[in-house]
């Protein structure tokens, strides 16, 4: 076979290009099928594999970023969307006496449950918060008047409440999204605005271990009702009935 | 009408005094006429007609607000059949007013309109630039 320094060169390129495009095509084509709507929408968390990488704040770092979340030295001024908390403080009815070997004193990622029967939104004279149909506890700052119902009702204190402007606490600003004011309450929203851009939430998106599940949990066929058919999970505080969308794989 | 001379000079202090702003703002080089505002370069048409949004441009920034927050939708079809993303930032700044300082606070300012704190949360992309380590 008779190939030339310029023949050979061209395959080459063009072998690269075909690779690279499929590669290219396959993850656009990942993204843009995630589905925007849903009945419910929900989240699995595998705790083994998000413990795989100890001390990794990849989640929160991406989605305080996304969400113009501030940074306050003051303890009391925290403003948090996802947090870690000790799995024996959060499980406290399941965990606190006997926590298994592996979860002791383990932090894991905790967030808005979006309960199925929220607690917050009943609470709010203003109707600043409210469940959506797809199972979203949203929020509606232009709405919120600093009252602080909502944080006093919600059992898993998701909510956090600005007690001054947030602007001078956040390093670099997203412009894709707004801030808050001193006297709103905020918290996470399931990343509404990507689900709307058919991206998953940026938690999701942006952890390593692959170890958050986001999808529906109303489909009984949709990969995250396929995982916790497969898998033991718990959710926080069940007893009080609010019925959580966020699963703890443990 | 002994008092003539006290009366007109009274008047006279009077009416100074009243129409002090007046002449005031013409000593000045105050005159009523409506602010300069610069027009987006790249864009002739808005998303709806100019008188429109002379009169309604808070009426349908509230609109979107609604759309986006609570009706989740964010596709808004102009009168003209272009669509635009419902957003402040992304359509209104980004897009065509990109000189906030020179289109909205010279007009609002004029008017003396100081209540909209659109931009307490919503982010002027040039605010950004800045804020960029």
């Amino acid at each position: 076979m008779n190939v030339t320094r310029k023949g050979f060169l061209r395959i080459t390129g063009m072998c690269f290009a075909v690779a690279g495009a499929r590669k290219a095509s396959g993850a656009i084509g990942e993204k843009l099928t995630f589905p925007r709507t849903a009945k419910r929408w929900g989240m699995a968390i595998d705790v083994g594999k998000c413990l795989q990488k100890e001390g990794c704040t990849k989640c929160i770092e991406a989605c305080h970023k996304a969400h113009n979340v501030p940074t306050f030295r003051d303890a009391r001024h925290e403003i948090k969307w996802i947090w870690k908390t000790g799995y024996e403080e959060a499980f406290a009815v399941e965990g606190r006496v006997y926590a298994p070997a592996a979860l002791q004193g383990k932090l894991l990622p905790f967030l808005c449950n979006h309960c199925d029967d929220p607690p917050c939104t009943r609470v709010c004279p203003t109707g600043a918060t409210w469940k959506r149909e797809d199972g979203i506890v949203m929020m509606d700052w232009h709405r919120c008047i600093g009252c602080r119902y909502c944080v006093a009702a919600c059992p898993y204190g998701s909510r956090s409440f600005n007690w001054m402007d947030p602007r001078p606490g956040i390093a670099v600003l997203n412009p894709d999204y707004p801030t808050r004011t001193k006297g709103v309450v905020e918290k996470c929203t399931f990343c509404e605005e990507r689900l709307a851009r058919s991206l998953q939430p940026a938690c999701v998106e942006v952890c390593p271990a692959k170890a958050l599940v986001f999808g529906d949990l109303g489909d009984s066929h949709s990969p995250l009702r396929e995982l916790l058919r497969a898998r033991y999970s718990v959710r926080r505080k069940p007893e009080l009935g609010t019925a959580p969308s966020v699963f703890y794989i443990v | 009408m002994r008092d003539q001379g006290v009366i007109y000079c009274g008047l006279a202090v009077f009416l100074g005094l009243l129409t002090f702003p007046a002449w005031y703002n013409a000593a000045l080089g105050n005159t009523a006429k409506p602010p300069e505002i610069r027009l987006p370069k790249q864009e002739k048409q808005c998303v709806a007609p100019v008188e429109f949004m002379r009169k309604s441009h808070m009426a349908l920034l509230v609109d979107w607000r609604e759309s986006v927050v609570r009706k989740n939708q964010r596709t808004f079809t102009a009168f003209n059949g272009r669509t635009f993303d419902m957003s402040l930032t992304k359509t209104c700044l980004s897009g065509c007013h990109t000189d906030k300082a020179q289109f909205c606070d010279r007009c609002h300012n004029y008017a003396g309109v100081s209540g909209p704190y659109c931009m307490d949360c919503h982010i002027d992309p040039k605010l950004v630039a800045r804020s960029r380590p």
